[in-house]
């Protein structure tokens, strides 16, 4: 029972900030819904028996991506109202395509539930989830971890490449130019009389 | 009322359905389109624990593969997001606004 209101109240947070990433007109508020959908889905995948990927999900998108696509929206400085205007006119088409979708999987799970009904059993309960995880992701899958990391790291040297840019009079620290100094332009030896000075 | 595995499948539909939707609404701003990806991938993902979870137990399936699963997604969208991001600031840069409308360049 308390499981059935917390899975109601999950969906409808869910399916409501979803809605209001779609719909806002400021940018920042949509990043905010953002998080809030992607929260509600931690829960949701906690009601499930995932906790190990509800807790990740909150790691890595309410404390990384969303992160990231805040920091984008404020440093583009761009005219947001502007930007929202003809969201009406668009309106119809998205709706038809976005209903033809939802019908379309609506029936493809009647159809698949119609017959026999399959049944509900929990995930492995001889093991917890990150046991069961972990059992798992470092045998089975050790191949397509390893690739995953390599995406991460494909994807971080992506963007510093494609954010780095060189800038004009900017001074900078030249190595080379350091260690090609030599000892005669760099020191002089002077030899001065007792009680005059450099002068 | 007992909540079932088509009570998730409903809201990753509806979810997914509201990601398809702001892609096509949102003619004016990349970022709300990534973000609405960003959607879109979480409804898959909503679907793939939702079925690890619902498996029935059967010899040679391991019902915690939905969920590695959802985790390579999970790889995949972070690192999505960032190039993506990155891509829209060096175009910001070099255009001056996001607008998709004025995404032409290629255009013959």
């Amino acid at each position: 029972m308390i499981a059935a209101i917390a899975f109601y109240i999950l969906a409808t947070v869910a399916i409501a900030a979803a809605f209001m990433v779609v719909a806002s007109r400021n940018p920042v508020h949509s990043v905010m819904f953002l998080i809030l959908t992607f929260f509600s889905a931690a829960g949701l995948f906690i009601l499930m028996g995932a906790e190990f990927l509800a807790l990740l999900l909150v790691m890595v998108y309410v404390g990384a991506v969303a992160v990231l696509f805040l920091f984008v929206v404020m440093m583009l400085d761009v005219d947001f109202v502007e930007l929202k205007k003809g969201f009406l006119s668009y309106a119809p088409i998205g709706a038809i395509i976005a209903g033809i979708l939802l019908i379309e999987m609506i029936f493809l799970g009647a159809a698949y539930f119609s017959e026999g009904g399959r049944p509900l059993v929990p995930a492995d309960p001889t093991m917890s989830n990150l046991e069961a995880f972990g059992a798992v992701l470092y045998t089975k899958y050790a191949g397509a971890f390893e690739a995953a990391g390599f995406i991460l790291l494909v994807a971080m040297i992506g963007a510093i490449v494609l954010t780095l840019r060189d800038r004009e009079g900017v001074r900078r620290q030249d190595a080379n130019a350091q260690m090609a100094r030599t000892r005669e332009e760099g020191v002089e030896l002077v030899d001065i009389e007792p009680g005059q000075g450099l002068g | 009322m007992a909540i079932g595995l088509s009570h998730y499948l409903i809201v990753a539909a509806i979810l997914f359905m509201i990601g398809v939707f702001g892609i096509f609404v949102n003619r004016k701003n990349v970022i709300v389109i990534l973000m609405c990806v960003e959607l879109i991938l979480l409804a898959v993902n909503i679907n793939f624990v939702a079925f690890s979870a619902h498996m029935p137990a059967a010899p040679g399936v391991n019902p915690i593969d939905g969920q590695i699963f959802a985790l390579f997604i999970l790889t995949v969208a972070a690192a999505e997001a960032a190039v993506g991001l990155a891509i829209l600031v060096v175009y910001f840069r070099n255009r001056g606004n996001i607008q998709v409308e004025d995404i032409d360049l290629m255009k013959g």
